[in-house]
């Protein structure tokens, strides 16, 4: 898989766009699920892992060879998520109304990020359920159990992808497995 | 649990992430035998982990990959013409030299293959061939280019002509009269003709 890429990579960067959509197709069944999951829908999921097919894109001639393009790819989709999770952070009160916008309060704006209702918890699907519990989880536990656990990655990849040393990887994924075994024992 | 040795947690962990040693998974094994808490706290992190990995994938939205294709810049001509440019340089400074010397010279000769005169309200022009009548006195330079000068009149300025005969009957011309013909005398013609102009306008 990995010479078919790097000779896409050559066609595009030779100027042969076309090509690009091999490498789209090839990856982009990951790159969405790993999007949907850390940020928890779908509509961003879509447009954050296109941008990051797009960035990736236009960053193609910083892209070194020898490396992975699939850990390149990740790393620019997780940053990209990242800092669209730090922007909608809710760290203020849900319910005041958003300056400049009549009526509308920080309900509307966030999506499944805030606790449901117990009982709303309760009747919920094992698989909505968990796919619930991850969005709780904190950001930097979040997306180490999502590589580590939706994506099947190797925690050494983990680490490359987030460019965070191999420890800190391991304890996150500790941290983020106990965080899910105690909000699995909630209910 | 207080009984329990303080890194049993970190063990069990250690065991998921298939990263224990024999002896520790030994330890880990017979601790699990003798301790209910933590045997639960194994199984609810076993269900975790079962829990996580049996998650169904989400299919891609339909057409994903064209809508990415669509947001793609299209830069490709241009970055294919900086590429080339960037491998060969020295035939870029060379065409680049070649350009600079041939743009003044070639437009200049080549507009210069066209008829043309200094418009003055008592010329006559016909076919290429400028008339100044008699009983006519024209106040100023006349430049001719490709075509005859015929000087019946009186002229007061400089006469040029360019690719073209000169004629003057009565010779009533003020100032100097210039013939200049080919390209080579137009370039130098036209290089005196700047430098002058720069001169007489301080």
């Amino acid at each position: 898989m990995d010479t078919l890429i790097n000779k896409r990579i050559k066609q595009v960067l030779k100027g042969d766009q076309n090509a690009y959509s091999d490498i789209v197709n090839s990856y982009q069944q990951s790159l969405y699920h790993v999007c949907y999951r850390i940020l928890g829908n779908q509509q961003e999921a879509e447009d954050i892992a296109q941008e990051a097919f797009v960035r990736a894109y236009i960053n193609l001639h910083t892209f070194d060879p020898k490396r992975k393009f699939s850990t390149w790819l990740y790393r620019i989709a997780t940053n990209l998520c990242i800092d669209r999770l730090r922007k909608k952070k809710p760290d203020y009160y849900l319910d005041a109304d958003v300056p400049g916008t009549e009526g509308l309060d920080l309900y509307s704006q966030i999506p499944a990020d805030e606790r449901l209702p117990e009982e709303e918890v309760e009747r919920m699907e094992l698989k909505e359920r968990i796919h619930y519990e991850i969005s709780r989880l904190p950001e930097k536990y979040r997306t180490v159990v999502i590589l580590k656990y939706i994506e099947e990655l190797p925690l050494q990849e983990i680490s490359d992808i987030l460019e965070i040393p191999l420890g800190t990887v391991k304890t996150r994924v500790h941290r983020g497995r106990e965080a899910l075994r105690k909000q699995l024992g909630d209910v | 649990m207080d009984a329990c040795p303080k890194n049993i947690v970190t063990y069990m962990h250690a065991h998921l992430d298939g990263d224990i040693s024999a002896t520790e998974e030994k330890e880990l094994r017979s601790h699990l035998n003798t301790c209910g808490a933590c045997q639960k706290h194994m199984s609810e992190l076993e269900y975790v982990v079962h829990t996580l990995e049996s998650l169904p994938a989400i299919a891609v939205p339909m057409g994903f990959s064209e809508r990415v294709m669509l947001r793609l810049p299209k830069p490709k001509v241009k970055s294919s013409i900086q590429r080339w440019l960037r491998r060969h340089p020295m035939l870029v400074a060379v065409a680049i030299f070649a350009i600079l010397m041939s743009g003044p010279l070639m437009s200049g000769y080549n507009s210069s293959s066209e008829f043309s005169v200094t418009d003055y309200p008592g010329l006559i022009v016909k076919d290429g061939s400028v008339v100044v009548p008699e009983n006519e006195t024209i106040k100023g330079d006349i430049i001719v280019k490709n075509g005859s000068l015929e000087v019946k009149g009186k002229v007061d300025g400089d006469i040029t002509v360019v690719n073209g005969k000169y004629m003057a009957s009565a010779a009533n011309v003020t100032g100097q009269v210039k013939e200049v013909d080919e390209t080579f005398e137009w370039l130098w013609y036209s290089i005196k003709d700047c430098v002058t102009g720069i001169f007489s306008s301080k």
